[in-house]
């Protein structure tokens, strides 16, 4: 399929990267709609962008009437509305589709209602909590909206958009539009970047790969097991373009980038465990009591069959990497000493970046050495089931020294891990 | 102890628990795939479809119900954080 040039001219003085308000073409009769944000650097408070982003927002027309698909940023309102009044008036749009409601995608929604107060609103069955709570504000709950999920429809006319319910990438809300007869799949989040290039298109803008890993890491990664659910959706479509929320519009190998995020949701690492579980024992120690508590639990672990341990001074190394080795993991158990009343720093700079992974249902555990009245365990159980850890056995303290019998129920300890990760699930409500 | 046989149709586990237990207690346990927040029947998270076996499940509360209600949740969905089973079979997957 022959690809429009993008139609963007800049105006006298207009810095590269700024807004000129006209539509631009992506497909016949689909338009960007969108507005570039090139001055932002932080997105989120979790993502930073050397490049600003995009808003990007798309109207779809059909013989019977047009389709919006997502907004902009309230800020980036007049952008958004310019350009879509460059290509259809109000009273045309018969649809707005919000494949995902954060504020960076609906800020222009409460307008967009009030002045197309026909549209009907198409949104994913997890999405009408949220939409309630931020209109609630702005008074403008939509006239008409109803829940989609995959296998629905919307017919505009020779022009039909499907939807694909995926969830989680990356709010509940989230969704996929797909229209059939072009191939194009507005993915919403999926996909996209933070990366503000006024030439739009993937095969015109400058290097973004990074970009595009970056914001797979932070946003997507969480997610690992929802991504790899939704790619069985879009996977098996016949695409030309996939254009997301942020960043390129994906014309040139669209397919390559779905198969990049193939890649990212598989598991990282090669794991030469097998068909056994994976145990992974962290510990910090300043003089040897936790570090003996921790080979203890190892030591208790490995007499089961079927788990292979491996254990960390996490005094050693970044937590980045450690990171990594827990994504892969089946469950960990995290050894602390106790100071000042509390666990030491790298235990909750470990704890504090495992919400970049997806974590939920693995097996958790904490154990230490102590001075005087050992806060750290408890603390660091806490902090593990808030993570939505499994915590099926209680942790283990030891006052100063730990003696050979406490030795040996840190063993027992360990032995106990171990039983939970290979107990069979369906065991497990018993068991635990 | 009346018991009911709970399966997540997402990943095929059938376990047996005592009467009173809220499914989330156990999808948390086998690894199901439902996701939740707040655990207290607020946040709708973990808004999940009962395949079958609905009249195994105790009446949702009024909480429950508001909030099935503010997410247009269709007929057949729970929140899995609140539904307590009675007895029986029940079958639920993640919405």
């Amino acid at each position: 399929m022959a690809m429009p040039e993008p139609i963007i001219a800049r105006r006298r003085n207009e810095p590269m990267g700024s807004n000129t308000n006209r539509a631009i073409e992506i497909a016949p009769g689909v338009h960007w709609v969108g507005a570039f944000d090139p001055d932002l650097r932080s997105f989120d408070l979790i993502l930073r962008t050397a490049n600003g982003t995009s808003y990007n927002a798309y109207a779809v027309r059909g013989e019977q009437g047009v389709a919006v698909i997502d907004t902009v940023k309230e800020n980036f309102a007049g952008d958004f509305f310019a350009r879509l009044e460059s290509v259809c008036d109000y009273a045309e749009i018969t649809t707005v589709v919000v494949n995902h409601l954060e504020p960076d995608h609906s800020g222009a929604l409460p307008e967009l209602l009030r002045r197309a107060p026909q549209a009907q609103v198409c949104l994913s069955i997890r999405a009408p909590l949220m939409l309630k709570a931020l209109l609630r504000a702005a008074d403008t709950l939509p006239r008409g909206f109803k829940t989609v999920t995959t296998g629905d429809r919307v017919d505009l006319g020779g022009r039909t958009l499907g939807f694909l319910h995926t969830p989680y990438l990356h709010w509940p809300d989230t969704q996929c539009t797909y229209l059939g007869e072009l191939g194009i799949l507005f993915s919403g989040d999926v996909f996209g970047c933070h990366f503000c290039d006024t030439r739009l298109f993937n095969d015109k803008v400058g290097d973004f790969r990074f970009s595009f890993e970056y914001y797979y890491a932070h946003i997507m990664r969480p997610f690992r097991t929802h991504v790899a659910r939704a790619l069985d959706l879009i996977e098996p479509l016949d695409l030309s373009i996939v254009a997301p929320a942020h960043g390129p519009v994906l014309r040139h190998g669209p397919r390559d980038y779905i198969k990049r995020y193939r890649e990212l949701a598989t598991p990282r690492l090669t794991n030469e465990a097998g068909g056994e579980k994976t145990l992974l024992v962290f510990y910090l120690s300043a003089y040897g009591n936790t570090r003996r508590m921790a080979e203890a639990v190892r030591t208790g672990a490995e007499t089961l069959t079927g788990v292979r341990v491996s254990l960390y001074d996490l005094e050693g190394v970044e937590p980045a990497s450690f990171v990594d080795l827990i994504e892969e993991a089946d469950g960990f158990a995290l050894g602390s000493p106790t100071i000042n009343g509390d666990g030491v720093k790298p235990v909750w700079d470990l704890l504090s970046s495992l919400t970049a992974i997806d974590i939920a249902g693995k097996l958790g555990a904490a154990f230490g050495s102590y001075g005087w009245s050992g806060e750290a365990v408890e603390m660091i159980e806490h902090r593990l089931r808030g993570l939505k850890f499994r915590v099926p056995i209680a942790g283990l303290k030891v006052k100063l020294t730990p003696t050979s019998s406490e030795l040996k129920q840190c063993q027992v300890f360990g032995r106990q891990l171990a039983d939970a990760l290979i107990t069979p699930a369906s065991q497990r409500f018993n068991a635990d | 102890m009346p018991k009911a046989k709970v399966t997540f149709a997402d990943v095929g586990v059938t376990l047996t628990v005592p009467a009173g237990t809220r499914l989330i207690e156990v999808s948390e346990k086998v690894g199901a795939g439902i996701t939740y927040g707040c655990r207290e029947g607020e946040c709708g998270t973990c808004l999940t479809k009962v395949i079958s076996g609905g009249e195994n499940l105790a009446a949702p509360s009024v909480l429950e119900d508001q909030v099935l209600k503010d997410s247009f949740a269709p007929r057949g969905h729970r929140l899995a954080c609140q539904a307590q089973v009675l007895g029986g079979d029940i079958v639920v997957k993640p919405v």
